[in-house]
């Protein structure tokens, strides 16, 4: 791990003249590279690493054993619900019978893949108390994207067009604002109350004819239950809009408590949160889009039927259109339906519980070394507004940092923004008493060492690969590429 | 301790506006800066763009975290601080020497509603 010598950048372990292939012998004639056009010949050198091949693997598996994972550490990074993804699913998603299908087969030839695509819709409507999912969009951002897009093709198709507006509560996550902005809908702010959640006050005023519906989720950013949804779905629906769930939270709720039956229309799961396929890093996700009865023919092309026994797509006029290249993250897919299948019905009704037992744990064993601005039974994550006793300046950032040094993911920090020092815990199901005993511990030793030796917290981390970063430049300044870092030099 | 400055006029999301004539200095505080960190990316609005009191006219952009600019006055925007596009971090250097727009001021009775000096400190609990 962490070795000087292969710390470097491959660029820097160049050698002129190295080489970790040999090409076999040019059998092409009258071949002249003076021949081509000289728009289309490169100007200078091509700057590649010249390294040889033990080189190259000692250098990526060592950069790889800097990496920190689910599958390396603890990982409670609030709102991201970083639950394990079990190695079935990746031997079932693996399996030759589905990797080696085209999208452009013959639908006879794929009747098994279609069937799995078909339960998958219908687990997730019986699992959300909808009528019927499409599986389509890549990642929750745009499945919120798809969501709204029905949203509006709802009301275009009855002729209403002028609701261009959704309602976002303050603490909403900030891909709500920006996906209604991509929508091409125009963002009303709901305040929350100082319990963290929405103000229904503050809503009345806010509903009229030219609003589209509402987005929310249920537990809302602060991992507090929304008790009024009831209520707040009634008034948005008496105004003629609709409800969005965005299921980013969905996990607590997982076979306790089902977002159709709370009143919303319209919602997205990310299967990379709650359905324990991998996520980070950018990808690929995949993120169903649920809706009640009266909205399926809104929903994208093309969808998967059952016709008699046979599994066929169709694509509808009334569909506002397609988001996706075919049907999704096909092995995204097959995770979420190993993992549904694996833990079964009966299980699937201890996720939830689980998972807001794990939070409350922690919140309670260490609120009294860490503000806690919203008491109360959350559900399955909760915010800090940091250190107690802030006397000594050591900042949430600085904790952060040196969770690092203990071997654990630090939490998601100054998110939400509705305090200054937020420092947001997400357990999940999945982790022993052991593990959230050990990080109580060391989160209570950070406490302690705030106050006994603050200048060491806040030049944490001192044992990772690298020290503390500097954001600021990365922001103004970015380095991305050697080229840059070489023009820097 | 955050440094306020007599004579300004504060809002509740922590932007002032310093009076000249006509005209009004928007920027964000210097409890603002404190708050968000060193900031690296203004979005500011185009001269001749109108700003409205309690609407959004840009953003600050921090290491933390982005925050929507709210005005505390309505008017045109006559100028804008164009230091703070190569070096945004003026903000932090000096929050209140470093304005972010100038605005001819619509409507001077708004300035009724923000708070003075005294009444902003009390805000921040500071």
């Amino acid at each position: 791990m962490n070795n000087v010598y292969y710390g470097k950048l491959i660029f820097e372990l160049s050698k002129e003249g190295r080489r970790g292939y040999s090409l076999p012998e040019n059998k092409l004639n009258n071949y002249k590279l003076a021949d081509m056009p000289e728009a289309l010949m490169r100007q200078r050198e091509l700057d590649l690493p010249q390294v040889d091949e033990l080189t190259v693997v000692r250098h990526y598996t060592n950069m790889s054993n800097n990496n920190f994972g689910v599958d390396t550490g603890f990982y409670p990074l609030g709102s991201c619900t970083m639950k394990y993804n079990p190695k079935i699913n990746e031997e079932m998603c693996h399996h030759y019978a589905f990797t080696r299908l085209h999208p452009l087969q013959n639908e006879n030839t794929v009747q098994g893949a279609l069937k799995l695509y078909y339960e998958l819709q219908n687990m997730l409507s019986e699992l959300s108390g909808l009528s019927e999912f499409t599986l389509n969009p890549f990642a929750g951002a745009h499945g919120e994207l798809t969501g709204l897009m029905v949203m509006r093709t709802y009301h275009a198709s009855r002729g209403d067009n002028k609701r261009t507006k959704v309602i976002i509560p303050d603490s909403a996550h900030g891909t709500n604002p920006a996906s209604a902005a991509v929508c091409g809908l125009d963002v009303v702010v709901v305040k929350s109350r100082p319990d963290g959640t929405v103000d229904v006050e503050d809503l009345k005023p806010l509903l009229n004819d030219e609003i589209a519906g509402m987005m929310m989720t249920n537990p809302n950013t602060l991992g507090i239950f929304e008790h009024n949804i009831a209520e707040i779905a009634s008034l948005v629906h008496e105004a003629g809009g609709l409800m969005y769930y965005d299921g980013a939270n969905l996990n607590p709720m997982l076979g306790m408590c089902r977002p159709g039956d709370l009143g919303f229309d319209i919602m997205h799961i990310n299967l990379h949160k709650t359905f324990s396929t991998p996520h980070g890093g950018g990808g690929p996700g995949d993120g169903p889009v649920g809706v009640r009865a009266g909205l399926e023919d809104f929903l994208p092309n093309p969808h998967v039927v059952k016709d008699g026994d046979r599994y066929t797509l169709t694509f509808n006029d009334k569909s506002l259109g397609s988001v996706s290249g075919f049907v999704g993250n096909y092995g995204v897919i097959m995770r979420a339906y190993a993992y549904i299948r694996t833990i079964g019905k009966e299980n699937m009704r201890m996720v939830g519980p689980l998972a807001v037992l794990n939070a409350n744990y922690i919140k309670e064993s260490l609120k009294d070394c860490f503000e806690l601005p919203i008491g109360g039974v959350c559900k399955h994550e909760f915010v800090f507004d940091g250190l107690k006793d802030k006397s000594t300046g050591v900042t949430t950032l600085d904790v952060a940092k040196r969770l690092l040094d203990y071997g654990f993911h630090a939490p998601t920090i100054y998110f939400p923004l509705l305090f200054h020092e937020a420092l947001m815990i997400e357990p999940t199901e999945n982790e022993s008493k052991e593990t959230l005993d050990g990080f109580i511990e060391v989160m209570r030793t950070i406490a302690r060492e705030a106050k006994e030796q603050p200048d060491m917290v806040k030049s944490a981390p001192h044992t990772t690969p690298v020290r503390r970063l500097d954001d600021t430049q990365a922001a103004l300044h970015p380095v991305v590429n050697y080229a840059e870092l070489k023009l820097e030099n | 301790m955050s440094k306020i400055v007599e004579g300004l006029y504060y809002s509740e999301s922590h932007e002032y506006v310093k009076v000249e004539g006509n005209f009004g200095f928007i920027g964000i505080t210097d409890y603002a800066q404190k708050e968000l960190g060193n900031v690296v990316y203004v979005d500011m609005p185009e001269v001749d763009d109108e700003v409205a009191a309690e609407e959004e006219f840009g953003a600050v952009e921090s290491v933390k975290a982005a925050s929507d600019l709210l005005s505390p006055v309505s008017g045109t925007v006559v100028e804008v601080n164009e230091a703070l596009e190569d070096e945004p971090g003026l903000i932090n250097k000096d929050a209140f020497e470093n304005w972010i727009i100038k605005v001819e001021l619509s409507d001077k009775a708004e300035l009724d509603n923000l708070m003075n000096a005294e009444a902003y400190k009390a805000f921040i609990g500071e």
